[in-house]
Parts: C-alpha cells; sequence; structure tokens
C-alpha cells in the first residue's frame, strides 16, 4: 500500500503506469487518467464478461470485485486501484470447475438473455463474503444494486441460497 | 467526461496545498457522484487530487464518550461498525437504506455529506439551472418537480440534498471537523449543508481548499427508541421522496429528549428546534406526534407534481415516531411499515 501513496503529478495526456493484479495475473498498463475500471478491463485486457450497462453506477452489470470487496468499475478511476487485486467474472471459476454461484445460475435458471449475470454473479460473491444476508429479504434488499431486466429475480435468490448452503 | 489531470495527495496538509494551488481542481475519494457528474459534463474538473492515501479511514472512542469517524471510512463499513450498530442503530439503519452495498462499498463518510442533488435538470446540461450554470434559470419549478423540495426553497432553486446518513446525522447532531489553509473548524451539522437562497450552486459551507476529515458523534446515541423511514418509488435502490429520522428517549411514557429529521424534502436535512420542543415532556402518543409533524412542516409548498410529499411527510413522521417510541424501528430488509 504504501508504494500507492507516493505524490505523483502527471500532465495530461501523459499515460499513468499501474499495474492491476486481475484474476491472480498482474498486468501493467500505462492508462489515461479517465480511463474507467471497466473501460480498461474491456478494451485494454480484453476482459468482456464485466459488462457496460447503464455507464452510471445505476445497473450492476460492471460489479467486479476489488480487494475482495464488490464495487461499480464503471465508477472506478483504474489509474487509483494501482497494486489493487480485481476480480471478475473470468477469474472466479477454478482449474475448469464452475465456481458454485456459476452452477448455481445455471441450476436455477437464473438468467434469460445474460447481460446482468456476470455483474450479478460477482456481486453474490460478494454478498457472501460480506456475511450479512441471511433470509431472502435480506439477499433481496442486499443485491437490489443489480437490475435484470428479464425480471429473473426470483431465481436469482434461490440460485444465491443454494451457493450460500441455505435453505430456499 | 473531459480529460483531466491526476494527482495523489499523501497527507492532509499535501491535499490542502495541491487544492490552494490549483482551484480548477477537485479532491476525489469514493468518486461514487464525481465520477458520474463528470460522465454527464456537470462536473469538469481540470485535475483530480486523490485523497483515499489519506489517513483518515479509522472509527475511535472519544474522551467524552463519542465516536470519531474519519471521513474515509467507506460507508458499509461505518453502517456495519460495531460501535456504531450498537451505540448509534439510527445512523447505521439510514446508511443501509442509501444506494446499494456495491456503491456504498466505495462512497466515503466525507463524500456523503457533499453529494449533489439528483434534480433532473441539474444533470441535464441541455436545461437551464441555476445550480450547475447560476443565473440561467431553474427548469424544476414549472418541470418535473416530483422529487423536488418543498421545504426552504427559494425562487432560484427548488433541489433536494439526496443523502440518507445525513438525515441521521443531523438527528445526531454529529459535528463536522474540516481543515484548511487557515487551520482546522468544527462545523455543526445543522450548519454544514444550506439552504438555496440566491445562491444555489452552493450546496454546504465548506469553502474552497476545505478538506472534511471527520464526523464526531456526540455520546447520546438514542439506541433505545429510533427508527429510519424511507417512502421512495421503489423499494430499494432509489432516492427518498420523504425520509424521517426519528430519535427518542423515554421516561415513564413520557418524551424526554426528542430529535426529528426529514429527507427528500429540502436542500439540507430538515430539523426545526419549535418541533423537537413539542415533543418534550408530551406524552409519546399520535396527537404529540401529529402537533411535532405540523410544526416540522409549517410552511410547506407544494410544485405541480410533489404537493403529495407534504401529507406523506406527515404521515411518515407520525408512523415513524411511533415506530422509535414503540421500540420497532423499520427493519431496511423489510418492505413492509409497521
Amino acid at each position: 500500500m504504501e508504494s500507492r501513496a507516493r505524490s505523483a503529478t502527471v500532465s495530461k495526456p501523459a499515460a499513468i503506469s499501474v499495474t492491476l493484479y486481475v484474476n491472480g495475473e498482474p498486468c501493467k498498463l500505462a492508462i489515461a487518467p479517465w480511463t474507467t475500471l471497466l473501460d480498461a478491463l474491456r478494451d485494454r485486457l480484453h476482459l468482456t464478461g464485466t459488462k457496460k450497462g447503464c455507464d452510471h453506477g445505476q445497473c450492476g452489470a460492471c460489479t467486479v470485485l476489488i480487494d475482495g470487496r464488490r464495487v461499480n468499475s464503471c465508477l472506478t478511476l483504474a489509474v487509483m486501484k494501482d497494486g489493487a487485486k480485481i476480480t471478475t467474472v473470468e477469474g472466479l471459476a477454478t482449474d475448469g470447475s464452475l465456481h458454485p454461484l456459476q452452477q448455481a445460475f445455471i441450476d436455477h435458471d437464473a438468467f434469460q438473455c445474460g447481460y446482468c449475470t456476470p455483474g450479478q454473479i460477482c456481486s453474490a460473491a460478494g454478498l457472501i463474503a460480506e456475511g450479512k444476508a441471511k433470509t431472502a429479504d435480506e439477499i433481496r434488499e442486499l443485491m437490489s444494486g443489480n437490475i435484470c431486466r428479464c425480471g429473473a429475480y426470483p431465481n436469482i435468490v434461490a440460485a444465491i441460497q443454494q451457493a450460500m448452503g441455505a435453505k430456499p | 467526461m473531459i480529460n483531466f489531470e491526476y494527482a495523489r495527495a499523501i497527507d492532509v496538509a499535501d491535499a490542502i496545498r495541491q487544492m490552494a494551488a490549483d482551484p480548477a481542481a477537485k479532491f476525489i475519494a469514493g468518486g461514487t457522484n464525481l465520477i458520474d457528474l463528470m460522465k454527464y459534463d456537470v462536473e469538469r474538473p481540470m485535475r483530480l487530487i486523490d485523497i483515499t492515501h489519506l489517513p483518515l479511514k479509522t472509527v475511535d472512542e472519544t474522551a467524552d464518550g463519542g465516536v470519531r469517524v474519519g471521513a474515509l471510512v467507506p460507508n458499509s463499513d461505518l453502517a456495519y461498525h460495531p460501535l456504531i450498530e450498537k451505540r448509534y442503530p439510527l445512523l447505521s439503519s439510514a446508511i443501509l437504506a442509501g444506494a446499494s452495498q456495491q456503491l456504498r462499498n466505495m462512497a466515503s463518510t466525507g463524500g456523503n455529506l457533499l453529494q449533489r442533488t439528483r434534480c433532473f435538470y441539474f444533470y441535464d446540461v441541455a436545461t437551464p439551472c441555476n445550480k450547475r450554470e447560476p443565473g440561467s434559470g431553474c427548469s424544476a419549478m414549472n418541470g418535473i418537480n416530483r422529487i423536488n423540495a418543498v421545504l426552504g426553497t427559494s425562487e432560484s432553486c427548488i433541489a433536494t440534498h439526496p443523502s440518507d446518513m445525513c438525515v441521521a446525522l443531523a438527528a445526531l447532531e454529529a459535528k463536522v471537523h474540516v481543515a484548511g489553509a487557515t487551520g482546522e473548524r468544527t462545523i455543526a451539522f445543522d450548519d454544514f449543508h444550506r439552504l438555496p437562497g440566491d445562491t444555489p450552486q452552493l450546496d454546504n459551507n465548506l469553502q474552497p481548499s476545505e478538506i472534511i476529515t471527520a464526523i464526531e458523534l456526540p455520546a447520546r446515541g438514542f439506541a433505545a427508541n429510533y427508527s429510519y423511514l424511507k417512502i421512495r418509488d421503489r423499494l430499494s435502490y432509489a432516492f427518498a421522496l420523504v425520509s424521517v429520522a426519528a430519535a427518542l428517549e423515554l421516561e415513564g411514557g413520557r418524551i424526554k429528549e426528542a430529535r426529528l429529521a426529514l429527507g427528500g424534502v429540502a436542500h439540507k436535512p430538515w430539523r426545526k428546534p419549535e418541533a423537537e420542543a413539542a415533543l418534550r415532556g408530551q406524552a409519546a402518543d399520535s396527537n404529540t406526534f401529529a402537533k411535532a409533524a405540523d410544526i416540522l412542516l409549517g410552511g410547506a409548498k407544494g410544485f405541480a407534481h410533489n404537493a403529495f410529499k407534504i401529507d406523506l411527510a406527515r404521515r411518515a413522521i407520525i408512523r415513524t415516531l411511533t415506530q422509535a417510541a414503540n421500540g420497532t424501528p423499520q427493519i431496511q430488509s423489510s418492505k413492509k411499515i409497521r
């Protein structure tokens, strides 16, 4: 963290060098200050699993985990996350096995068009790590930052309950 | 979003120095509101000064029994902090009523106070707005004003302050610690935000180059009898049409101390000493609550689409005070209002 705290002023349009640890891989980028983490992931690192929905923090499609916490990558500047660990939907599966949330979304048919799904799954991973949601009402409230325009909400809640090991 | 320069501040003095050297700069912490406004071209800073490395991230007990919250403590960490959950549950509840968990994870305590209005016309740069462009006119007054203010408005502006957290901080009589080029000072919460008057471009009384360093909560936390009730157009993840923070201390069925603040109805969290005085010493019943509501809403003025807020607020105040008196606060994950 200390190395991140150096005072540095850079004139436009010079790019700033940052290292993001994306899904366990160090990724060194020279990046303009106004590049969002979402755009850096999609356009520079070609990780297009993370989706651009509203681009204003209102839909949750861009949700990723930064140092284990779920955030909206569309409202995050990549340059401010130098040294951070980023987990996207591409980083959830291990050794070819789906993450329990990915499997649960399939088991419960928790999507139709699938556009919100990477954000839903990353958000649910954050939710489970937080450990604050126990009941279906609490899951609904703490997942309200992820909009599903197909309306798959009941199945999303069921999938999360399965992944939590909770009784539906 | 315009192109801008980026700089990091290493401590509070460095942040103040960098800001004083560049009046076109803005501080950035969580960025949840600022980046959004920059994408809409409402905010156009030439430089962002990243303050996320400043050592303002702890929640500490104070010598006089209160709690001091560093300006960079994320909203979610504050809501779930054991000291806050136990001693200031009104604050926890209000924070969890706002935004989404992703945004609460990003948003800072200080930044929450500095959120700008969500008035549609403030966001739409194609329309006149006195807050965004002083002197250009107010589009909301005769426009779509369902979400706008009914109290403390002016001829220039009918915007509301969007925060839930701030409504609880007002009721709890928090203090805002700020630092600037001329030193440090403390601002009472009621004096931090301001009414629009004829200078609606100013949301609060923070001076240029000043920075919020901490929020201080006094010892009195109203942990036994409180409630935060938020009424909105959908059940979660929406700004308040009306919200109420109520906090009581009861003694033998009578009200010993009372706090009452409204969100979603004014340019700042709305309190009136006379409304709280009307509660003190009285029986905790609906007659008392209705009198306090009428005082708090005195002078309210509706516009074409938001006059309903006045009746809604009156009923929400009575309900919230009832919840507080009964020790049955609104639970934010429960959508039933009891």
